[in-house]
């Protein structure tokens, strides 16, 4: 019970900034001063929190019971202090963005842009401190809600049909199968409190878990994983700034860590390696990365284009935790961090042209590197790390997934994530090179320099260097990341 | 004083209805109404209190004692369902006068607040009674009052609606009849603990079986369960706006009372060989009833006849909660029937406003009534989400508890189909949040914003906080229930005569 004031902070800044907002909905420079003013705060908050998280006192809250003997918790673990500070300040960082990007494209009701974009980080913040699965399905749900204003934001029949799939596929996997799969879990083991080593007793019936691991695996519709990935490219529809915050990091970097969760203090490490349904979702995962990769390559829309990689890294990440070996836990808790950058600076990269260049599709983007020489440059590296090769921080998650598939003997699936790899290179790395090198069938069209506002600007700088800076200096990340229960390598 | 007490939510609009037809101003008539049902509604505040903690609370009519005279015996279910009953009741009145003068004549007015009135008092008789034939009276008080409040809907259509109503119903309350008459015949008496007791000697008589489905399929007329839910729709979708809300909030749920009062206390249903059949028939009948419901409702083009027909489904969760048979089971049952109507009665009564300011609930009138009328559409979405069973809501606990006592009795699919429900329920809310905020009426492209009367606002807003309130602060209904259900089924006859019930409410159940 201590510190809960942090905590309480960091979940109603978000309602506080939605009520700031209406206030000054007449006003965009002050609305937009609020906003960033929250996020920096919010950063602030999550600091303090770390520092407490360091010094050995993590704050903790526990509420009245809600059902018998289960009620709201709050409590700040490595895994969830991590995922808490990437949405934190890439909320920052993607404000700065957004306030480029919707004035470049002169979007319409951003008073409700900006509001529904806070509460969704303060449903994040809940997701992240959950100290239980109650506590983390309530936030996750409301999430799921809170997210779709934004994603229908433009309001036509496509952002329309877009937000249909998406709520219909994140609610209805999370009702059908998370909801029972967490009541079960409640009814078996009596605690769904997240509890280093599981909270499942060793006389749980083998079939029970092994149903349980598919049911979560599949509940948590927001990591992803084939066949329930449709959402993600339906999502797109939304504008860029939601695509790279939510789409990129916030929603399904939600998701995995809710698996990673699950995994690590639900089952157990123990526990989880000999469910008998694990290696058929390994198997799975190693699926879904491969085929969406090639799903990814044959789209031409630069964003649906990301969204499929999207989904391919998820499946990287759900992989890492089903391997259910220490360094598949470092490696998935490092690429939720790793990928979360590179993918919102492709994002940010993607709005860029489309603010600036008013281009969509892949095939136009051809010798486009003389015209954005530094949105190109910055896809560049950023294309490298989701990757994996140096010098980027994605280099460092890849290693240790790799590492896993290794441990785990698996060597299909180390076969799997070398092939991925190669096709990550050839439908995102090609993109910024064709723009710099067009080749020679058609003249590159001649354009003076013309970037993005220097908001967008400003933020594609930060979250490129950030890659750059997590190459050299993955340490403060290992750190965190090797404190989960289970991690090493 | 204190068995008093138990006489006096049943008194007040009694006695208050006739008084009320004396007031000449409809305005001294809503005040006086909704005056009546605020004290009926602190009365069974103070009832539960009580009852809670002291157990079960008597009183005999004219001194008469028990078996001889008429009884009323509040137990914990008796005051749940009073304070629920009397709570939105209370609501729905104090809200209701914007929305009655809009839809009644005036000269109609004060006849419409002494019709409500009786309404109440039938509902509150039948919560409060312990005698059978009593019960039976406060049925038809009750009905009667409510033809008469759905025939005066604006749409002439609506004297069909209550005609429909009218004839169902009183097929209903007949059959009843005959199940009662049954019973007194075998038994000699009409009092309800008295029966519990003198019953099971009876062994396995087919007349009791007689008498029991009798009983049953009247009240189900009532409770409208599938497939004799014909009358609903029609009569809910062509009453006046107010009515609406203060039936569907309130009247099925007597039904279920009365339904789970025949079936545990007086028949044992747990402990009698019917158990078995029936439990098949209210399961199988509570899950086509919530996906028949729930479709139709799908694809309805007016957003009140939609709510009809989710009221249809969410009676069908009820029933499967009654079938479940076990304590947990009717525990969801009850449950279920408190957040229920907490979810209806701000639905409907947010209908009841957008009514006054557009003219209808066709879904087309609705296009971009999101930016019109801003709070009123947010507690539609709040009571809808609550429907949906989101977590922070109260339909959450509801479908917990649901689920979880459909897996202690491993019924796996059944625990799969409840959750399934949920997800047409998201699909007709969210026709209604697209319709809101992302249509444009081409008819009035930026009317200003124009939103429900306070009264009316306060009322609707209310029931929709309590959706998140009763989803974070369980202990009333959850503690309740509990208590209420082992009094049911724990002890069989001891929820009746006096046996102390479980700790609450504040801890929950142990």
């Amino acid at each position: 019970m201590n510190g809960a004031g942090l905590l309480f902070a960091s979940l109603l800044l978000g309602p506080a900034t939605v009520a700031g907002i209406v206030l000054l909905r007449h006003h965009p420079n002050l609305r937009e001063g609020l906003t960033l003013a929250a996020g920096t705060a919010l950063l602030a908050i999550n600091l303090r929190i770390l520092s407490a998280l360091n010094a050995g006192t993590p704050p903790s809250w526990q509420s009245a019971d809600l059902l018998p003997g289960l009620g709201l918790e709050l409590a700040v673990e490595p895994l969830g202090m991590l995922f808490a500070l990437i949405a934190s300040s890439l909320w920052l960082v993607t404000t700065v963005y957004a306030i480029g990007y919707l004035r470049g494209h002169g979007e319409t009701h951003q008073s409700r842009f900006y509001s529904f974009f806070a509460l969704s980080i303060t449903c994040v913040m809940g997701i992240a401190f959950a100290g239980n699965l109650l506590t983390l399905f309530l936030f996750y749900e409301l999430l799921s809600l809170a997210t779709w204003p934004l994603v229908v934001h433009a309001g036509t029949d496509r952002a329309r049909h877009g937000g249909r799939v998406y709520l219909g596929v994140l609610l209805g996997t999370s009702i059908l199968f998370f909801l029972p799969a967490i009541i079960l879990t409640w009814a078996t083991a009596e605690s769904l409190t997240f509890t280093p080593g599981g909270v499942f007793g060793p006389s749980t019936p083998p079939a029970l878990l092994a149903a349980l691991l598919v049911l979560f695996v599949f509940g948590v519709g927001k990591a992803a994983m084939m066949p329930f990935h449709r959402w993600l490219p339906a999502a797109m529809v939304a504008p860029t700034p939601v695509s790279a915050l939510l789409h990129a990091v916030a929603v399904v970097k939600a998701g995995v860590f809710t698996l990673v969760k699950i995994g690590v203090y639900i089952f157990g490490l123990d526990q989880l390696s000999g469910v008998a349904s694990r290696e058929l979702l390994l198997y799975l995962a190693g699926f879904s990365l491969l085929a969406a990769s090639i799903v990814a390559m044959r789209q031409d829309n630069l964003k649906a284009r990301l969204a499929y990689s999207t989904v391919s890294q998820l499946a990287y990440i759900s992989l890492g935790i089903l391997l259910a070996v220490p360094s598949g836990i470092t490696g998935s808790g490092l690429h939720i961090a790793m990928h979360a950058f590179g993918k919102i600076t492709l994002f940010f990269c993607a709005g860029a042209i489309m603010v600036a260049a008013h281009k969509t599709q892949v095939s136009e983007l051809r010798g486009l590197g003389r015209q954005m020489p530094f949105t190109m440059g910055a896809f560049l590296l950023a294309s490298l790390s989701i990757a994996g090769l140096p010098p980027t921080g994605g280099t460092w998650s890849k290693w240790y997934l790799l590492l896993g598939t290794l441990d785990a003997g698996a060597l299909l699936l180390a076969g799997a994530l070398i092939v991925s790899t190669l096709l990550n290179l050839v439908y995102l790395t090609l993109i910024p090179v064709r723009a710099f090198w067009p080749g020679g069938a058609e003249p590159a069209p001649a354009g003076k320099l013309q970037e993005a506002p220097l908001a967008c600007c400003i933020a594609i700088g930060v979250t490129t260097a950030a890659c750059l800076a997590l190459f050299l200096f993955p340490q403060p990340l290992y750190a965190l990341v090797s404190r989960i229960p289970g991690a090493g390598g | 004083m204190l068995s008093q007490l138990a006489l006096l939510p049943v008194l007040l609009p009694l006695i208050g209805a006739p008084a009320c037809a004396v007031l000449r101003r409809p305005t001294a008539a809503w005040a006086f109404a909704s005056t009546v049902a605020v004290l009926a509604f602190v009365a069974a505040a103070a009832l539960l209190q009580a009852t809670a903690r002291q157990g079960v609370i008597h009183y005999a009519f004219g001194g008469w004692a028990a078996p001889w005279g008429i009884e009323y015996r509040i137990d914990l279910l008796n005051a749940f369902v009073l304070l629920l009953v009397s709570g939105i009741a209370a609501v729905v009145l104090v809200a209701s006068r914007a929305s009655v003068w809009h839809d009644i004549a005036e000269n109609r007015r004060t006849l419409f607040y002494v019709a409500c009135l009786l309404c109440l008092a039938g509902w509150l008789g039948i919560a409060a009674t312990g005698d059978a034939f009593n019960l039976f009276v406060f049925l038809e008080i009750s009905s009667l009052a409510t033809y008469a409040l759905v025939a005066c809907g604006r749409d002439r259509q609506a004297l069909v609606a209550a005609f429909n109503y009218l004839v169902m119903g009183t097929i209903g309350a007949t059959f009843i009849l005959i199940g009662i008459g049954f019973i007194y015949m075998l038994t000699g008496t009409l009092n309800m603990a008295d029966l519990a007791q003198r019953l099971p000697g009876l062994g396995e008589s087919r007349t009791v079986f007689a008498a029991y489905a009798f009983i049953v399929v009247g009240v189900c007329l009532k409770l409208a369960l599938f497939p004799l839910h014909l009358w609903l729709p029609g009569a809910y979708t062509q009453a006046p706006a107010i009515v609406t809300a203060y039936v569907a909030a309130t009247a099925t749920k007597v039904a279920l009372y009365v339904l789970i009062r025949f079936s545990f206390s007086v028949f044992h249903l747990e402990s009698s060989r019917l158990a078995l059949s029936l439990e098949a028939v209210f399961i199988s009948l509570g899950v086509v009833a919530v996906f028949a419901g729930s479709l139709v409702a799908v694809f309805a083009s007016n957003l009140k006849r939609a709510l009809a027909w989710s009221s249809i489904a969410q009676i069908g969760y009820m029933a499967v909660g009654v079938g479940i048979g076990t304590v947990a089971g009717v525990q969801a049952s009850l449950i279920h029937l408190f957040n229920h109507a907490l979810m209806k009665g701000a639905l409907f009564l947010a209908l009841a406003a957008i009514a006054m300011r557009v003219g209808g609930n066709e879904l087309q009138a609705l296009r971009g009534i999101g930016r019109r009328m801003p709070l009123t559409s947010a507690a539609i979405v709040v009571a809808g989400i609550s429907l949906i069973g989101v977590p922070g809501t109260a339909g959450f606990i509801s479908k917990w508890y649901l689920v979880t006592a459909a897996l202690a009795r491993e019924q796996w699919l059944l625990a799969l189909l409840i959750v399934a429900g949920s997800l047409l329920t998201a699909v007709y809310i969210w026709r209604f949040v697209e319709t809101a905020w992302l249509d444009q009426n081409p008819a009035q492209p930026a009317t200003p914003p124009q939103e429900a009367p306070p009264l009316l606002l306060a009322g609707t807003l209310l029931l929709a906080l309590a959706n998140i309130y009763f989803g974070l602060d369980t202990r009333l209904p959850v503690g309740t229930a509990a208590g209420a259900a082992a009094g049911l089924l724990g002890d069989s006859a001891a929820g009746l005569l006096g046996h102390p019930p479980a700790p609450l409410p504040g801890a929950g159940a142990p």
